[in-house]
């Protein structure tokens, strides 16, 4: 019992991951029909915006390392912590959630000029050419950050006081081996909040209905005088703000490098399918439920039955649910079957 | 009934056609060579006033800085063998026919591949080299299964190949090749070096719970610290098999919580061990107590830039190396203040093993006479040499596995400079990491005989 209590909550932190990723693109893809494939790249670049600010925050001086005598070595002294002791090191140690200010105007902005720089010229072209260009900006994307950041993970510490585990075993009165670590149901609860205020923004706010209607018929929304491809601008920034801000709080958890976006863009993919294309709900669903059993498939028991199942779980859901339910969970007729 | 006058079957079309196909026959084994007509070995470099080294590393995928570490070293080993710079180990290197003019009197070049830790485009990259480039020697590694594709390469082809950083028994066991010369350490070694040091530090009653990388490294790795922890008294738990680059371990880390076991051994590298020695932490496994004893994580092979990577969380946690920049002898001291003086920071294990693998075939050609692989393997076959950093080491005639002192670390608690991650626990002697040839994690190999690829 206490270990599938641990793999549901391992399969929702890792499914609140997918579903953040998975409802960027599907909401581009429902809103401006493009399958974006630097979707991934977003979510990189936002884990990448914390490990910028944590080096801006600890830039030091370099100072002599007199420990070491075979050659000249210099160690670092960060300036913020040298100049206020106090101050800095709460800076730095909440560099993660300061990131999350930061992340927000660099997505955004990044979203923006990736949308009129480079997408919208792919509008009218086949979703073939869409999938190509934007894997190559994913590419260009990748081959940056590791020019500038290396191949190595860098690994970016939650604050202290969040870093160790919360015995939740005594909390749901089960075993004391039941502990979580703080930051990953703070990832959770993270997750949760940033997909509910997506929704309602959608659901209870004029620009969202505008959206939703342009999303059933953009004809008709621009017949009436409404400027339609503006808002679906804004909503590709959206996107990357919530794939960036998933990119952020996922630091602590998984050390970024620079191919962390086309792992998960692979299982994103397969999480909006499984959903159903352009649905918002399915992605969200897909991406908990996928999260969920691939978890239970890492189990030792599930393991010795069916040796290497962790590893194919997503893919032979992804056939199924394609083969009963071609157009996903939650899919809705006609789209991307012109 | 008037008959046809017979004539024969082939035109003039076909005649030339199958003298086209006999020539292609003939010539095929000349292919590979640019120097072929008249030599008797592959990219002979003949009367030119210059040899061309092939380093196949990672320059890009997960152990891209380890590549380029290597590749750091493989250019300082260049620039010594040309006699420039302070010559680093070409000094300690006992005996030594080096002489600080190239390779044979020949200016040495050398030509980089990628091999993206991937065998496939590792081997495509040693062809290209062996091809096109006309490399007499391929060496390179970070992970044992580009180093066994690569070695399988350079054997049917007819090069030297001097492993880098590649630790599977495999590498020198079932998969071990005539061409194929390995100075590295492996994990049967780690584990005969860990064993008498964990049962010091832990005790006889553990019971050990496995992640392990899913491929060749990962598997023999297993079985080797398996087999010492269970010869010291420790039972075991259960062997997880894990995929090479998952990222997020936290569903395999949850179950070894309920296991009942007290210690995890990691059997990850690079960017895998970062990554599952971070998360194991995170669940609270190094301050957890099972049955009275504080639960402990051990990391079989360790390495500077992977403590670098794990930061904090690798404190108090042993492992194993094939070397430190931090050892004292003349070798290592020579060694690190040539590459820190060049760099700024001093090398990592899989820099120390290229930069000597490097070293030690360039003496092999000089003791040979030749470039000739056969004669070059011959001399490195049985060879003992001293002062390159690990003490008295010998290559094993039988199956090309250097044979020396290990080193058994552990995260060092108080770090003294940005470098100083790990210490030195124990200079395991070679006698205490040696085995039969035959021995049984061993088994199933061929070393065949050279090819020289004429």
């Amino acid at each position: 019992m206490d270990a599938l209590f641990l793999q549901v909550l391992n399969g929702l932190d890792k499914g609140g991951a997918y579903a953040l990723i998975a409802l960027g693109l599907t909401l581009v893809f429902g809103t401006l029909g493009v399958v974006n494939f630097a979707h991934g790249a977003l979510f990189m670049a936002g884990a990448f915006c914390a490990v910028t600010l944590e080096k801006v925050l600890t830039i030091s001086t370099k100072v002599k390392d007199e420990s070491i005598t075979f050659f000249d070595a210099y160690k670092e002294v960060p300036i913020l912590e040298a100049k206020f002791p106090v101050v800095g090191a709460f800076i730095v140690d909440f560099s993660v959630p300061f990131a999350i200010l930061l992340a927000i105007p660099v997505m955004l902005f990044l979203g923006l000029l990736m949308e009129r720089g480079l997408i919208r010229h792919f509008y009218k072209r086949p979703h073939a050419d869409q999938i190509l260009v934007t894997f190559g900006l994913a590419i260009i994307f990748q081959e940056i950050i590791r020019h500038y950041f290396g191949a190595n993970p860098i690994p970016q510490s939650a604050p202290s006081m969040v870093s160790g585990s919360a015995n939740i075993g005594a909390l749901f009165g089960l075993g004391e081996n039941v502990v979580y670590p703080w930051w990953r149901l703070i990832y959770l609860t993270f997750a949760a909040i940033v997909i509910a205020s997506v929704f309602a923004f959608l659901q209870f706010t004029t620009f969202g209905m505008v959206v939703r209607a342009g999303m059933q018929d953009r004809e008709m929304v621009g017949l009436l005088g409404i400027d339609i491809q503006r808002r679906f601008t804004i909503v590709f920034g959206m996107a990357a703000v919530v794939a960036g801000l998933a990119g952020v709080m996922y630091t602590p958890i998984l050390p970024p490098d620079y191919h962390m976006g086309m792992d998960f863009l692979v299982l994103s993919f397969v999480v909006v399918v499984v959903g159903g294309m352009g649905s918002l709900g399915g992605a969200v669903l897909a991406g908990f439920l996928l999260g969920i059993l691939q978890s239970f498939a890492s189990m030792n028991e599930i393991k010795s039955i069916i040796p290497g199942i962790d590893q194919i779980i997503i893919y032979l859901v992804a056939v199924i649910v394609l083969l009963v339910r071609p157009r996903g969970l939650l899919g809705r007729k006609g789209v991307m079957e012109e | 009934m008037s008959k046809k006058p017979q004539t024969s079957n082939w035109s003039r079309r076909d005649v030339l056609k199958a003298s086209a196909a006999s020539a292609a026959i003939t010539g095929a084994p000349l292919f590979f060579s640019r120097n072929a007509y008249g030599a008797e070995f592959l990219n002979n470099p003949g009367d030119g006033g210059t040899v061309t080294l092939g380093f196949n590393v990672p320059q890009s995928g997960a152990y891209a800085d380890e590549g380029a570490d290597e590749l750091r070293a493989y250019k300082l080993a260049v620039k010594h063998l040309n006699g420039e710079g302070d010559g680093g180990m070409m000094n300690t290197l006992q005996p030594s026919a080096l002489t600080g003019n190239g390779i044979l009197g020949k200016k040495v070049e050398y030509v980089t591949g990628d091999t993206q830790t991937k065998s496939d485009a590792a081997r495509a990259s040693a062809k290209r080299m062996i091809e096109k480039d006309g490399v007499v020697m391929v060496t390179g590694g970070s992970s044992s299964g580009v180093a066994i594709a690569v070695q399988g390469l350079c054997q049917d082809a007819g090069i030297i190949f001097m492993a880098g950083l590649t630790h599977s028994n495999d590498t020198t066991g079932k998969d071990k090749k005539a061409n194929g010369f390995r100075h590295f350490f492996n994990a049967y070694m780690s584990g005969a070096a860990l064993g008498p040091v964990l049962e010091k530090e832990y005790g006889k009653e553990r019971r050990a719970y496995h992640l392990t990388a899913d491929y060749t490294w990962g598997w023999t790795q297993e079985e080797s610290i398996t087999a010492s922890t269970e010869a010291i008294g420790w039972t075991t738990a259960e062997k997880v098999k894990t995929p090479v680059g998952a990222g997020d371990f936290s569903q395999y880390i949850t179950p070894v919580l309920n296991s009942g076991a007290d210690t995890l051994i990691l059997n990850h590298y690079g960017k895998d061990m970062i990554n599952s020695l971070t998360q194991a932490i995170q669940f609270g496994l190094k301050d957890k107590q099972v049955e009275g004893k504080d639960f402990q994580i051990i990391v079989p092979l360790y390495s500077r830039l992977m403590a670098q990577g794990a930061g904090e969380n690798v404190k108090g946690i042993f492992g194993s190396t094939n070397w430190h920049w931090s050892l004292s002898d003349a070798g290592s001291q020579a060694f690190v203040k040539s590459f820190g003086q060049e760099y700024g920071f001093p090398p990592s294990q899989a820099a120390h093993t290229c930069y000597v693998q490097t070293l030690l075939y360039a003496d092999a050609c000089e003791r040979a006479g030749t470039f000739e692989p056969c004669q070059v393997g011959a001399a490195l076959e049985g060879h003992k040499f001293d002062g390159m950093g690990n003490g008295p080491t010998e290559y094993r005639a039988e199956d090309h596995q250097c044979f020396k002192d290990v080193l058994v670390v552990k995260g060092k608690d108080n770090p003294s400079s940005q470098f100083d991650l790990l210490e030195v626990v124990e200079v395991t002697p070679r006698a205490q990491v040696e085995y039969a040839v035959d021995h049984p994690m061993f088994a199933g190999g061929d070393l065949g005989s050279c090819n020289n690829g004429a």
